[in-house]
């Protein structure tokens, strides 16, 4: 019976500002009870890497009313040509005790809101620019659910050559048990920090993991993403490893992938379920629609890194292609099959995506380009039933099968053209990746390769 | 700090039937601390709901015992069960409770005698669950303080977000009662939510994932209906 109607026939108990106070409330009373010693600010920068500013419990309450006062310009994406200070202000809502601070010195985190010194949201903010996305999406009545696959791997130090724990095992046993204790353990502070796991296991690649989390809401997933990258490298660090979500860090090997599978429900329902023999409804195929015609203008924004297209160009099982199917995992969109009646699981995966992207804008352009689709009716191309990568350029092209950007310069170009990517991520965020990037390719492109000097130094 | 917190009511009413009750009653629920609210005929018991629900209820059957017995049937049958009922009946009417076991938790006799009231209520609300120390919910080894808004499992802290303390109060408030998930939302949630149900589960999945696997088992998936905290009424 969740019907819309039925969305304010509860007792109005607290109006949005009440919420924020008791949620701000909450958080000053368990920080005074638990002995809260220090306070994690936590924001991304437009990279999506993670930021953090540590505060005393008795400045907590004047940053929950005024926000913190900082210089954005050191911070990747943040600086303006004008007014450079902006103020982090928390969100009460995100507020968690971290589970491996010691107990004697118990330490908080909030993930944080970048705003302008005059209130108004910070257009360099990841964070805000979901925030915005999601708020469209929820004028038309749409709220996104996200559960993304985080692939990762172990690696035994972080410079030179990738070791995996895995191939060292085959020598020493003892190092197979430190990478599935190091999972276990993370898992354990993944839930002790609200991120519950769906499933966790070894991937197929050498002391390669996935993590799989519970669906939820794209902002608290953006959230958990950045609090599960973070907890995964500082586990294995405890233990004197390093974790890395690089897309590609090994020749020979498959690269990691962050396949993610999204749903919109709407009136309380999932809004991709038909409930006839065909289990998509037309706006799940509006939606796909949506992700495969706009996927080449937002593969730079989803495969941020140069090396994010080893990984796409490999095969294996990355998406090459930009293509939807049911049981095809070279193709882009993938819907799984879910039992019958289960209505609440339609949903469908988006498969390019890896997890050095930064999640806040990743959600924001699949969310536009799939609601694009559904807004403007896209019509839905067929099933692919073949896998392409064992067509020849030839009947592919015939099939009329477009390509995902094979390198991030081709991906940039894409992008620069795309009103679409434009409008989700703000001219703020739009142009300064774009610069940001061009000059990583720029500086990728003047590099000597250890493959040039292998293939060409004994040759030339 | 600067604000008080917002310190939930000490203890919801107790419904007491009918309107007005007999003075004898009136007097020893005063007696014993209650917060009692009388209401004469079932509509006026929905009307009238605080929004954390009845904390229990004390109906008098002795005067008007159809009035009565309807009036246990509405508050039992509904899609929340209301606990602890306590029938008070005249010593002829006992023969009457036959076959209507459903309708309440304990009885007693009038003319009210104060003590036996008072032990009675209290033995009522620690069968459900409930303590009558309304600052502190208990339940096994999971204990929940309304005061300072901290949960502990075996006497170790529970470190909850705010929704996931307000759902987990919520829920653990009535313990054996199963709620659908739009009671849930309306109750817990009010109208500040996006995603419907799903919102739910994903709260509850996070909640058990904080209780760990060995106490996740609290909070029960009551299939094709909804949730529930602790055991049922039934022991399943």
């Amino acid at each position: 019976m969740a019907t819309a109607g039925f969305l304010h026939a509860g007792p109005v108990t607290e109006t949005g500002d009440e919420r924020k106070r008791n949620q701000q409330d909450y958080v000053l009373r368990t920080v005074e009870e638990r002995g809260v010693r220090l306070i994690r600010l936590w924001f991304t920068d437009v990279l999506g890497r993670h930021k953090s500013v540590a505060i005393s419990p008795a400045e907590l309450e004047t940053v929950f009313d005024e926000g913190l006062q900082f210089d954005g310009s050191a911070i990747d994406g943040f600086s303006r040509i004008q007014e450079s200070d902006v103020l982090a202000r928390p969100d009460a809502s995100t507020f968690e005790l971290l589970p491996w601070a010691s107990p004697d010195e118990p330490s908080g985190t909030v993930f944080c809101d970048i705003v302008n010194l005059d209130g108004t949201p910070f257009e360099g903010d990841p964070r805000q620019v979901l925030r915005r996305n999601i708020e469209r999406a929820r004028e038309e009545g749409y709220e996104m659910f996200c559960a993304p696959e985080v692939e990762f791997f172990y690696l035994a130090q972080n410079t030179g050559t990738p070791v995996p724990l895995d191939r060292a095992s085959y020598f020493d046993l003892t190092t197979t048990d430190i990478s599935s204790d190091l999972r276990k353990r993370t898992l354990h502070m993944l839930e002790a920090l609200s991120i519950p796991v769906e499933y966790s296991f070894h991937e197929d690649a050498p002391s390669q993991h996935e993590i799989d989390l519970q669906y939820t809401d794209a902002l608290s997933m953006a959230d958990s993403i950045m609090t599960l990258r973070l907890t995964v490298k500082k586990i294995a660090m405890e233990q004197g490893v390093y974790a890395t979500f690089m897309p590609k860090p090994m020749n020979g090997v498959q690269g990691s992938s962050m396949h993610t599978h999204l749903s919109q429900f709407r009136d309380g329902v999932n809004a991709f379920y038909d409930g006839g023999d065909d289990d998509l409804s037309d706006t799940a195929r509006s939606f796909i629609a949506g992700l495969l015609h706009h996927a080449r203008e937002i593969t730079a924004v989803t495969n941020q890194l140069v090396n994010s297209y080893k990984r796409i160009n490999e095969g294996y099982e990355a998406p090459r292609y930009v293509s939807w199917a049911r049981n095809n995992r070279s193709a882009l969109v993938r819907v799984p099959v879910t039992k019958t009646g289960k209505s609440e699981s339609t949903r469908v995966e988006y498969r390019a995506l890896d997890p050095a992207c930064n999640p806040y804008l990743a959600f924001s352009v699949l969310l536009a380009a799939g609601l694009r689709g559904v807004r403007d009716g896209y019509d839905l191309m067929p099933e692919a039933a073949v896998n392409f990568s064992e067509l020849s350029r030839a009947e592919q092209r015939e099939l009329g099968v477009a390509n995902l950007p094979t390198n991030l310069s081709e991906a940039l170009d894409e992008m620069e053209d795309s009103e679409l990517v434009r409008d989700a991520l703000g001219d703020h965020i739009f142009e300064w990746f774009l610069r940001n990037k061009r000059a990583e390719w720029t500086e990728y492109q003047r590099q000597v390769t250890p493959f040039e000097l292998e293939q060409y130094l004994p040759n030339w | 700090m600067g604000r008080p917190p917002t310190t939930p009511p000490l203890m919801n009413p107790l419904l007491v039937f009918p309107d007005p009750p007999p003075p004898e009653l009136a007097q020893a629920l005063d007696l014993g601390g209650w917060v009692w609210k009388a209401v004469d005929d079932p509509d006026r018991a929905v009307v009238d709901e605080p929004d954390e629900g009845w904390a229990g209820a004390v109906v008098v059957a002795d005067t008007d015992p159809e009035a009565a017995f309807l009036m246990c049937r509405r508050l039992r049958k509904g899609e929340m069960p209301l606990e602890p009922l306590l029938l008070l009946v005249g010593a002829a009417q006992v023969a009457d409770l036959e076959l209507r076991d459903d309708l309440f938790d304990d009885f007693s006799l009038t003319p009210v005698r104060p003590a036996e009231l008072e032990a009675r209520l209290q033995h009522l609300f620690w069968r459900t669950g409930r303590g009558t120390r309304p600052e502190l919910i208990e339940y096994g080894p999971f204990a929940l303080n309304l005061e300072t808004y901290q949960a502990a499992v075996n006497g170790s802290p529970l470190d909850l977000t705010y929704m996931e303390y307000e759902l987990l109060k919520f829920l653990a408030s009535h313990p054996g009662k199963v709620f659908t998930r739009e009671t849930l939302l309306s109750r817990v949630w009010g109208y500040d939510y996006y995603g419907g149900a799903r919102t739910v589960d994903v709260h509850i999945r996070r909640l058990r994932a904080k209780l760990g696997e060995e106490h996740a088992g609290l909070i029960h998936t009551v299939r094709s209906v909804g949730y529930r905290f602790g055991q049922s009424r039934w022991g399943v």
